[in-house]
């Protein structure tokens, strides 16, 4: 368990960045859960949930805005979500571990801690979510994932309009474990996305299954062959790199043959 | 510091280090229906309510807890002892360290699931881990329970 010097809750996003800025060795508190298992001495806990960032907003033009705070459990069950690309960002998040658990856990200490075991990233990816960062303001998720960490705050994540179908399939050792692996597709009136998650690195667009089923939609055997050998796999106790690259292909073919059954 | 949480309706003064986890400051407050289990958040026998909403109380900081409302099994009074007859009468309870935060998972899902099926039962209450009983008899149990719900 970490120690804290000093705990603030501040009531707003702008005190959370200054304190954030102003403090090099300050963390913030999110979901308390993997920051919990750590032994740490933190001079300043900034713990966000004072800040108002718990909400699911649809704008007047489609998009949804899902506040950093937003627990997986108001993810899991937001009727705004659920229909969302066929319901896949609640579906992602249902099985990890327990109802309490996904009260805690908040979807913005996922996606800005980039964790390689995320169920959540990988459906987010595959939406072509977009994030909005305190100081940088507003990027892909895709470029996001891809740039080093910063000292920054996540503000909201940002969902296009749309109304695209939709798939997620992961596999898992047992039931609450982490995944093994997680697949999300997409398919919208431009093409096909796919995400690959727990790899165990950070999700990952699979490009060159992605432009297969742009030149040919019925090459779903062929897609995810292709997504199975191009992405990067690692082992670890869960698994071995080939027994994922494996499940990868299998995954790919689930999702993708769901996406165009919608 | 000082702290002010509304446990089980009363408002009480608790000290303890901000971080401290709510299991560590609702147990020094007397409260010790809730228990410690695996402290990584997985197994549920801390489950407690805060606002209304089962959480791990292992893993809430005892600052995130104040001025807010904590309801724990002594709070619940005639409908916790239901929930623990139930249990009770299928043989769902044997050492009973679990039945605290498997009777606040229990309850907080009959507030959320209007006649759950099965596999909603479980989904639910996939976060509550008991290591003596099996799960089948807390099944039953808690079909039984939702059997005798008075329709609305």
């Amino acid at each position: 368990m970490y120690r804290v010097k000093e705990y603030v809750i501040p009531k707003s996003i702008e005190e959370c960045a200054n304190l954030l800025q102003k403090n090099k060795r300050s963390r913030l508190i999110a979901g308390n859960l993997f920051l919990r298992m750590t032994s740490a001495d933190i001079p300043l806990a900034i713990d966000l949930s004072g800040c108002g960032l718990d909400y699911i907003r649809e704008e007047s033009d489609g998009t949804l805005r899902l506040g950093a705070m937003c627990s997986l459990r108001t993810l899991e069950t937001s009727p705004l979500l659920r229909r969302y690309c066929g319901g896949i960002i609640s579906r992602s998040v249902g099985e990890i571990i327990g109802t309490q658990f996904r009260n805690l856990a908040t979807v913005g200490a996922s996606v800005f801690s980039k964790y390689g075991f995320s169920d959540v990233i990988t459906p987010l990816l595959a939406c072509n979510a977009r994030v909005r960062l305190f100081a940088q303001g507003e990027l892909t998720l895709e470029a996001f994932l891809k740039q080093p960490r910063t000292r920054d705050l996540l503000v909201e994540i940002i969902l296009p309009a749309g109304n695209a179908a939709g798939a997620f399939s992961n596999f898992r050792n047992s039931k609450g474990d982490f995944s093994l692996l997680n697949v999300a597709s997409v398919r919208t009136e431009t093409g096909y996305r796919i995400a690959v998650g727990a790899r165990p690195m950070c999700a990952a667009l699979a490009y060159g299954a992605m432009e297969q089923l742009a030149r040919d939609p019925a090459a779903v055997s062929l897609a995810a062959r292709t997504a199975a050998e191009e992405l990067c796999f690692g082992s670890n106790m869960r698994a071995s790199a080939q027994y994922r690259r494996q499940l990868c292909a299998v995954l790919c073919q689930r999702t993708l043959i769901e996406t165009n059954e919608v | 510091m000082q702290f002010t949480i509304i446990i089980n309706g009363k408002p009480t003064c608790c000290e303890a280090a901000p971080e401290t986890p709510l299991l560590e400051t609702l147990r020094n407050a007397g409260i010790h229906s809730v228990r410690s289990g695996c402290e990584s958040a997985n197994c549920g026998i801390c489950t407690v309510w805060l606002d209304e909403k089962p959480v791990l109380s292992c893993s809430v900081p005892t600052a995130r807890a104040d001025g807010r409302r904590v309801t724990t099994v002594e709070g619940m009074g005639e409908e916790a002892a239901a929930v623990a007859d139930a249990l009770a009468a299928e043989g769902a309870d044997q050492c009973g360290y679990c039945a605290p935060g498997l009777i606040m998972g229990i309850l907080a899902m009959k507030r959320e699931l209007v006649s759950p099926t099965d596999e909603e039962i479980v989904h639910y209450l996939n976060g509550n881990l008991c290591r003596c009983t099996g799960y089948h008899s807390q099944l039953r149990a808690i079909r039984s329970l939702f059997r005798h719900e008075p329709k609305t």
